[in-house]
């Protein structure tokens, strides 16, 4: 066998990291923009599954269009941020940030003449990260749908927060008992009371990502309080003028 | 390597080719790869894209590295391996990010984990090193085939199983349910993967005379 001498060693080694450098960064420039686009098209599919729009990656970004009517970000005292792209806001850099500097993204449709407000939720399970979204109805307590999606929770047990069985038994829930905040609570398996607002069944061989949900819920839903209780009062004192100020601002 | 013109599907070559789908399968005969066999069984979609991919990871730096045999300082060689599947895994990964991005995302860190499996690095450092570039790329379509071959049969076995679907179809009417049936739960984790590949292990060997040990 021929034996090498270290300059060569060297060079070969220099010439193959530049080459392969240079090979994955031009793939890497050219595929990003293709990778930023599924990014979005799946952000926009989760947000509609959460006002109950079923979407496929090719028309979901007509839909969205369609049904979203207004996106911006609030902040912890219920402002309304101006100049912050709601859409563009990753939740889990703005939850590690203090609570009063946060942004947080309310995002508006309307179907049928109601109008939704559908806000990220984003928290820990039992592998690694889970979120979702949840859309509240007009009277900002009830949930009119939710969806959850997850890193890696356990196939068949954890991960089974994204199925429609679990996601539907949030419909209808209300986070808001009698003005105080609640949360909906996710109960061991079996435990929820079928006649109760405020709970919903955990899954069975999944209790730690359940109790992720519920703490996500709880965290994420509550930063919105002062928000959701603005508008609230805006509605009951001076039910049209304050809205449509609200609407004009957005539209400046 | 002195007999020139040698016709590309000799019997030699197609034997590179088709010995790995059975009698040196890198699975079940050779017992390589088992991690990600465990991963990315749970569903038939996912196993096939893994499978495809490690066909094209392989058999691309199995033809690299066949190339490069000649200049590769013996020294360094592991690491010039290494260097050839990771670029390539990375590559792979890069694409399924920007046109199948929803199987990228079912198979998440597992792409990323192309890179250990140790059935690539062991053709590369036992044939592609020491081969043509042609032989070398007939072994590697033929290794990552036989490792993909046992990766689907898993799939299917646990999807069935443990989904009741195939492919995402659902398979098993609903009426079998409303009878008491239900799906293994069982089936959609790890271990049962093992097992299904046991189970697999052992109808080869029950076929297949020649991987039957003397002693």
């Amino acid at each position: 066998m021929k034996s090498y001498s270290n300059t060569y060693i060297f060079l070969f080694s220099t010439i193959m990291v530049v080459t392969v450098a240079a090979i994955l960064s031009v793939a890497a420039m050219t595929l990003q923009p293709l990778q930023k686009k599924n990014e979005e098209i799946n952000k926009k599919q989760n947000i509609l599954t959460s006002i109950n729009i079923q979407s496929t990656a090719k028309n979901a970004e007509q839909l969205y269009d369609q049904y979203i009517n207004e996106s911006y970000a609030v902040n912890s005292k219920g402002k309304i941020k101006e100049s912050v792209d709601a859409f563009a806001i990753d939740m889990k850099k703005e939850l590690a940030k203090p609570l009063e500097e946060q942004s947080l993204p309310v995002f508006e449709s309307t179907i049928e003449n109601q109008k939704q407000y559908i806000v990220p939720v984003y928290g820990k399970g039992l592998w690694g990260p889970i979120w979702g979204y949840i859309a509240l109805e007009n009277d900002l307590s009830t949930i009119y749908g939710a969806v959850f999606s997850h890193k890696s929770e356990t196939p068949g047990l954890g991960a089974e927060i994204n199925t429609k069985d679990f996601q539907e038994q949030f419909f209808g829930k209300e986070i808001f008992k009698m003005g105080e905040f609640v949360s909906v609570s996710v109960l061991k398996n079996g435990n929820a009371d079928p006649d109760s607002k405020y709970q919903v069944d955990g899954i069975s061989g999944g209790t730690i990502t359940s109790k992720g949900v519920d703490n996500m819920l709880k965290d994420c839903l509550s930063s919105y309080k002062p928000y959701f209780k603005k508008i609230n009062q805006d509605k009951s004192s001076e039910e049209k003028p304050v809205k449509d100020e609200l609407v004009e601002k957005e539209s400046e | 390597m002195s007999e020139e013109k040698e016709p590309l599907f000799s019997s030699k070559n197609l034997k590179l080719l088709t010995e790995p789908l059975n009698d040196s399968n890198p699975i079940t005969v050779q017992v390589l790869g088992i991690c990600s066999a465990l991963a990315v069984t749970v569903k038939l979609k996912p196993a096939f894209v893994m499978a495809l991919s490690v066909v094209v990871v392989m058999a691309v730096s199995n033809v690299v590295i066949s190339l490069l045999r000649k200049t590769v300082p013996p020294r360094i060689r592991i690491i010039v391996q290494l260097v050839v599947i990771a670029s390539m895994v990375i590559l792979v990964d890069q694409f399924l990010k920007a046109f199948l991005f929803d199987i990228s995302k079912q198979l998440s860190v597992f792409v990323g984990l192309i890179i250990t499996n140790c059935i690539i690095m062991g053709r590369l450092e036992a044939f592609a090193l020491s081969n043509k570039p042609w032989p070398a790329f007939l072994d590697g379509l033929g290794n990552a085939a036989g490792y993909g071959v046992i990766l689907i049969i898993v799939a299917f076995f646990r999807e069935l199983l443990g989904s009741g679907t195939i492919w995402g179809f659902q398979v098993i009417p609903e009426g079998v349910y409303n009878f008491g049936y239900e799906n293994n739960g069982l089936m959609i984790l790890p271990p049962m993967a093992l097992i299904v590949v046991g189970a697999i292990i052992w109808v080869q060997r029950a076929k297949n005379k020649k991987l039957i040990e003397s002693n």
